[in-house]
C-alpha cells in the first residue's frame, strides 16, 4: 500500500530537549495550566487563560493580516511583472506597517444621515466573526484553543456571520454604491455557503468525524486529498472556488468592484474602520485557507510517502506548525493567483456558476464519496 | 459565584435586554440586529450546556440564515430614514397581555417540571448518535418529522421558483423567461 501508517514518529525520544516543544505543544500548554492553577483559584485560572489566548489571537490577527497585505502586493507585482513595494525596509517588508500608521492617523469621517450605531457596529461584527472562527483552528499538535466536537460545522457557522457586518455597512452608510455592494455580497455569500458546506461534508464522510483534531489525526496515514481519490480532489477544487467567493475576493469581488461601485460596501468608511474591513478580508482568506489546509491537506501532518522510511523521518523533522503554515500559505498563494489572473464575473455569471454548476456537481460528488466509503475503496 | 453561574446570568441578561429592545426599537434594521444578539446569546447558552451541535446549528440557521434573510429583505424594501410610528395604547395593552400570558405559561411549565440534580460530568453528544436518531424508525427515532420537514422544504423551493419566474405563475410560459 502506498500510504502505510508510518510509526517513525511514535517512538519517544529518551530525553526531552527544549526544542521538542515545537513538535508537541501540549506539554507546554499543560505546564502553563498547572502553574496557573497552583497560583490562583480555578475561576481566575480560566479568566487568565482566556485573557492570554485573547491577546495571543489579537497579536496573531494583526501580524498575519499585515503580512498578508504585504504578500498580496508582492504576489500581485510578481503576476504583473513588477517589483512591488521595495523602499521601506529590505524588500519593502515594512511597507504595510507604514500604511497602517498612516491609516491610524486618517480622520474618521462621521456620516450625516447615516445610522451611526449600525455604521460603527458593522466593522466589529466582521472582525468578531473572524476571531470566533480562528478559535477552533488547530495550528499544531496541542496548539488548539477549543477543540469542539463539531469543529467544522462551528467554523462554517461563525465565518458565515461576517456577511451580516457587510450588509449592515452597506445599508447604514446611506449610499447607493454601498447598498448595491452589500446586496451583491449578500446574494453571493448566501449562495456560495452551500458549496463550502457540501464540499467539506464530502471530507467529513471520509473522516467520519467533524472534530478538527480528529480530522487531522485521521490524515496521519495520508492526506485526504490523496486518499479520497477523485471525489476529494473535486471537493478541494469546489472548496477553493466557493471559499474565494465567500471571502469576497477577486474574481468574485463584485461587492467592492472598484470600476463600478467605487469601493462597494466600505465606500464611506475611513481610517481605522476601513482598516478593519481591509484586515478582515485578509483574515477571512487566512481562515478559509487554513480550513482547506486542515481538511484536505492534512493540517499540521507532515508529508509521508508509503514505505520511504528515510524520507518520512526527514519530513517528521520539520515542526508541525511550519507544515500548517506552509500549507495555508500555499492555498493563500493559489487564491491570490486567481485574483490577479481571472477577470471579474458579472452577478448573473456568478449565480449561474454556483446554482447550475457547482451545486449539482457537489451533490453528485457527495454521493460518490459516500459510495466509495461504503465499499471501502479509499485507502 | 461559580463561573457558569456568571456566564448564565450574563447570557440571560443579554437575551432579556435585547429581546425588549427588539420589540421597542423604532428602526427596523436595528430591531433585526437586536434579534441577532438574542439568537447569538441563546447559542452561547447552548455552548455553556456543552450541547455544541445545537449551538452551532443555532448559529448557522438563525444567526447566519434567518437574520441574514431578514436583513436582506429590509435592504431591498426599506430606507434608512424610515422610522416606525409609536403604536397606540390599545396595541400596547394587548401585546403586554399576550406576552405576560406567554411568560406565565412557560414559567408554570418550568416550575412544574422536576429538575433532578446529578453529580455526573457533562457528556459530549456524539455526532453519530444525532445522525442515527434523525434517520431511525424506532420509538425514539425522528425519521417522520425529518421527512415531513424535507417535503415542506421541497414545497417551499418549488413555490419560490414558480414565484420567481417571470410574471409569476400566470405567465409561466412567457418567452422572456430565459432571456440572457
Amino acid at each position: 500500500m502506498l500510504f502505510d501508517i508510518v510509526s517513525a514518529n511514535s517512538a519517544p525520544l529518551p530525553s526531552e530537549p527544549w526544542w521538542r516543544v515545537f513538535y508537541d505543544f501540549s506539554s507546554l500548554t499543560q505546564s502553563i495550566n498547572t502553574s496557573l492553577n497552583d497560583a490562583m483559584s480555578p475561576f481566575w485560572t480560566t479568566v487568565t487563560e482566556m485573557l492570554i489566548i485573547g491577546v495571543l489571537f489579537l497579536l496573531f490577527y494583526a501580524v498575519v493580516g499585515l503580512f498578508l497585505v504585504y504578500a498580496e502586493r508582492k504576489v500581485c507585482a510578481f503576476m504583473q511583472n513588477r517589483l512591488g513595494p521595495n523602499r521601506v525596509g529590505p524588500f519593502g517588508i515594512f511597507q504595510t506597517i507604514a500604511d497602517l500608521v498612516k491609516l491610524l492617523f486618517v480622520e474618521l469621517i462621521p456620516i450625516k444621515n447615516a445610522d451611526s450605531f449600525l455604521f460603527n457596529l458593522a466593522p466589529f461584527i466582521v472582525i468578531i466573526a473572524g476571531f470566533m472562527a480562528l478559535a477552533a483552528i488547530p495550528f499544531a499538535m496541542g496548539l488548539h484553543a477549543i477543540d469542539l466536537n463539531i469543529g467544522v460545522l462551528y467554523v462554517i457557522a461563525v465565518s458565515a456571520m461576517g456577511v451580516i457586518g457587510v450588509l449592515l455597512a452597506g445599508w447604514s452608510s446611506n449610499n447607493k454604491y454601498s447598498l448595491i455592494g452589500a446586496m451583491r455580497s449578500g446574494a453571493q455569500i448566501v449562495s456560495y455557503e452551500l458549496s463550502v458546506g457540501l464540499s467539506i461534508i464530502t471530507i467529513v464522510i471520509l473522516a467520519g468525524s467533524m472534530q478538527l483534531s480528529e480530522i487531522v489525526e485521521a490524515q496521519r496515514a495520508g492526506w485526504f486529498i490523496f486518499r479520497g481519490h477523485i471525489p476529494a480532489f473535486i471537493a478541494f477544487i469546489i472548496f477553493l472556488i466557493s471559499s474565494t467567493a465567500e471571502t469576497n475576493r477577486g474574481p468574485f469581488d463584485l461587492a467592492e468592484a472598484e470600476s463600478e461601485l467605487t469601493a462597494g460596501y466600505h465606500t464611506e468608511y475611513s481610517g481605522i474602520k476601513f482598516a478593519f474591513f481591509f484586515l478582515a478580508e485578509y483574515m477571512n482568506m487566512f481562515i478559509v485557507a487554513s480550513i482547506a489546509a486542515t481538511v484536505f491537506l492534512g493540517g499540521w501532518m507532515p508529508f509521508h510517502v508509503g514505505n520511504w522510511v528515510g524520507f518520512n523521518i526527514i519530513m517528521d523533522f520539520i515542526p508541525p506548525f511550519f507544515w500548517y503554515i506552509g500549507k495555508t500559505f500555499f492555498v493563500i498563494f493559489l487564491m491570490m493567483w486567481f485574483k490577479w489572473t481571472f477577470p471579474r464575473l458579472r452577478i448573473d455569471q456568478l449565480l449561474t456558476l454556483e446554482w447550475k454548476f457547482l451545486l449539482p456537481i457537489n451533490l453528485v460528488n457527495v454521493l460518490i464519496m459516500a459510495f466509495i466509503v461504503l465499499m471501502g475503496w479509499h485507502f | 459565584m461559580a463561573f457558569n453561574q456568571i456566564m448564565f446570568i450574563l447570557f440571560s441578561a443579554m437575551i432579556i435586554v435585547f429581546s425588549v429592545l427588539t420589540v421597542t426599537s423604532r428602526k427596523i434594521l436595528r430591531a433585526a440586529i437586536y434579534l441577532l444578539f438574542v439568537l447569538v446569546s441563546t447559542s452561547g447558552l447552548y455552548f455553556m450546556l456543552n450541547y455544541q451541535f445545537l449551538a452551532a446549528v443555532q448559529l448557522t440557521l438563525y444567526a447566519g440564515g434567518i437574520v441574514v434573510l431578514i436583513i436582506f429583505s429590509i435592504l431591498l424594501t426599506s430606507h434608512l430614514s424610515k422610522k416606525f410610528e409609536h403604536s397606540g395604547w390599545k396595541k400596547n395593552i394587548f401585546s403586554a397581555i399576550a406576552s405576560l400570558a406567554g411568560a406565565i405559561l412557560s414559567i408554570i411549565t418550568i416550575l412544574d417540571y422536576k429538575f433532578s440534580a446529578t453529580s455526573e460530568v457533562a457528556k459530549e453528544v456524539d455526532m453519530r448518535l444525532i445522525g442515527k436518531s434523525l434517520l431511525s424508525v424506532d420509538y425514539d427515532g425522528y425519521v417522520l418529522p425529518f421527512e415531513v420537514i424535507s417535503i415542506l422544504l421541497l414545497a417551499a423551493m418549488i413555490a419560490a421558483i414558480v414565484v420567481a419566474k417571470n410574471g409569476g405563475p400566470a405567465k409561466a410560459q412567457s418567452p422572456l423567461i430565459n432571456q440572457k
